[in-house]
């Protein structure tokens, strides 16, 4: 259990009579990028926020970083990196105050923020940029930014709520990138997407159906199952059968 | 304390950098300051006045006279029937109408009495009621002044008739002018807007853009992150006290009398109070909407029930109980106290009793009801 990113056991979330998440359970494995998949309504943001420490769930176990959901959550906090996707930094500060800010209530220390963020806004060459508020910025570079954000704690796991929503696939191959490197540092990904292509990224991949978590595999051994060529095809199947209705 | 100084610096950076609200913080309370008082004025002036005169004698005139350089009327006309007095009256040319009946200064001279008739548009129940005792003490004024009576009394010179008179004077407001009791009273207005009410906007904008889900994902703690939106602002407040204070005296050329250290303590912890409320407000409001909303719920109850335009001793006994459970009465009334009167700490001592209740309540509620953790 120790050595698990992160652990989910029966884990429910009820809202009145509404299961929102009905019981699901899954390991991911520390430094593995986990796909976590579902339709619209599915229950992945309720579930992911539980585990980010922002709601308590109803009923079940689950464990970040070796901390519980229930008593620990300032512990979880400490510990992850979290980047949702309503947009997350703010407009009317600019790239380096956003992140002097968010470094700092992270805990990383004056000057070790003034290295890291130099070394930040040099690989995201955004060095013109760096005194411009963040709202002027197109939308792609704001995820990139949000994204290095979120890591810039070096946290042991980082959540991305569909982090590459609305932008071109240009970037959002540059953004994959950023993830893999992340990952290829130690850091565990935990994301969301809509996106199947991205899908195919993922070490492996979960796909939520009403509540549930349907199918739990990596992206191969799920087309080999599902006798797919895609896995637009996978999640065709599994999420054809949902009975709620996409918002 | 570190993170404590990243907030800080942030919250500041916001502050200063946006034009709308910083401009309105300081533009607002000059602005408020310098025309409000002018404006929200009890004091009945210039209440127009129609006289129907049938007399049209000596004394008709001296009084029409009298009454049109009394200073608080102004003869709008002297129609010829007491029916087109009162069309001025419908098309709101007059508010008043005296009618001097003929044979006015006949029955004066013969028998001693006479009556005159005084009608009045009592829809401004405040302009009618003033303007009607205006207008009957300038008659008493009138009557004791007639020769007649001055002859009269002449005649009797063994026996003067007893008079008192009375020599008033207004204490803290001599020329008991209304601004004097305006003026204070608006500038805890506007201290409870900045105080209560920005402080609102802003911590529902973080909920409405989104930002509030960051910040309650990071290892901020809750009392952070109050502290860095109460502090900001705490210190605008004082800021725009100060300037409030200053445009008193230059425009007003009201300095307070009392101490300013007092004045200034009271201010702190009102101002604690008022972004407690505030605070209160952004933990039920999910939109700006809904926070204006509520925020102007408790601003017509600030403004109407605490003293600010009417004096609450008036008020019935419910009322004044409601109005003692408003931070802004106490507040109102300390200012007054200190700034007008010179009132020194130890009378005032219980205001800041209950200041120190609201504060510790709200505040209180404000951080019960805050949560991270949903």
């Amino acid at each position: 259990m120790e050595n698990k990113a992160i652990t989910c056991k029966d884990l429910t979330k009820r809202f009145g009579d509404f299961k929102a998440v009905d019981g699901i359970s899954f390991d991911v494995e520390p430094g593995e990028i986990f796909g976590f998949l579902g339709a619209n309504g599915a229950g992945k943001t309720t579930a992911m926020r539980i585990l980010c420490g922002l709601s308590y769930p109803t009923s079940g176990q689950a464990t970040v970083a070796g901390f519980d959901v229930y008593r620990q959550q300032e512990k979880i906090k400490k510990n992850i990196g979290y980047m949702s996707q309503k947009f997350s930094l703010y407009d009317n500060l600019t790239v380096w105050e956003n992140i002097r800010f968010y470094g700092g209530v992270y805990g990383v220390s004056r000057p070790e923020i003034k290295k890291r963020s130099n070394e930040l806004i040099a690989t995201l060459g955004l060095e013109k940029e760096a005194g411009k508020l963040v709202g002027g910025l197109p939308l792609g570079w704001k995820q990139k930014l949000a994204f290095s954000v979120a890591i810039f704690h070096r946290p042991k796991i980082v959540f991305l709520d569909e982090p590459t929503g609305g932008v071109d696939p240009v970037t959002r191959r540059q953004f994959w990138d950023m993830i893999y490197e992340a990952a290829a540092s130690g850091i565990t990904v935990f994301v969301t997407t809509h996106y199947m292509d991205e899908a195919e990224y993922c070490n492996r991949i979960s796909v939520m159906v009403d509540g549930r978590v349907e199918a739990l595999d990596t992206p191969a051994n799920l087309k080999n199952r599902y006798h797919a060529n895609t896995m637009d095809d996978v999640f065709y199947q599994l999420a054809r059968g949902a009975k709620r209705k996409s918002d | 304390m570190k993170t404590l100084g990243f907030i800080l610096q942030k919250e500041f950076r916001q502050i200063l950098r946006d034009k709308t609200i910083l401009a309105m913080m300081f533009v607002m309370p000059t602005f408020q300051l310098v025309i409000l008082p002018l404006a929200a004025n009890f004091e009945v002036k210039s209440i127009n006045v129609a006289y129907v005169d049938h007399d049209h004698s000596s004394y008709s005139r001296q009084l029409r006279n009298k009454i049109a350089s009394s200073g608080y009327f102004r003869m709008m006309g002297t129609p010829g029937s007491y029916k087109e007095g009162l069309g001025m009256v419908e098309y709101g040319k007059a508010d008043l109408i005296v009618e001097i009946p003929s044979g006015f200064e006949r029955n004066l001279m013969r028998e001693g009495s006479q009556k005159v008739n005084l009608s009045v548009d009592a829809i401004n129940g405040t302009k009618a009621s003033l303007g009607g005792a205006y207008l009957v003490a300038v008659l008493a004024d009138f009557n004791n002044n007639l020769d007649i009576n001055m002859k009269l009394a002449g005649n009797r010179a063994t026996e003067p008739p007893a008079k008192i008179s009375v020599a008033s004077s207004n204490w803290y407001n001599p020329r008991a002018e209304y601004k004097y009791f305006m003026v204070p009273g608006i500038l805890v207005i506007l201290l409870t807007m900045i105080g209560g009410f920005i402080t609102a906007l802003n911590i529902v904008k973080e909920k409405e853009i989104g930002t509030i889900e960051q910040i309650n994902v990071t290892p901020i703690q809750k009392w952070q992150f109050i502290l860095g939106k109460l502090i900001p602002f705490w210190i605008v407040g004082m800021v725009v006290f100060t300037i409030g204070l200053l445009v008193m005296y230059i425009v007003y050329g009201i300095f307070p009398k009392g101490s300013l250290v007092v004045l200034y303590l009271f201010a702190a912890v009102y101002l604690v109070a008022l972004l407690g409320l505030g605070l209160l407000i952004s933990t039920f409001a999910d939109t700006q909407l809904q926070a204006m909303f509520i925020a102007f719920f408790f601003m017509m109850i600030f403004m109407l029930m605490s003293g600010l335009f009417t004096s609450t001793d008036s008020m019935p006994e419910w009322a004044r109980m409601l109005s003692d459970a408003t931070p802004v009465t106490h507040f109102i009334k300390v200012v007054r106290l200190i700034v007008l009167k010179g009132s020194g700490f130890s009378e005032i001592k219980n205001e800041l009793g209950y200041l120190v209740i609201f504060a510790a309540i709200l505040n209180g509620l404000a951080i019960w009801n805050y949560r991270k953790t949903t």
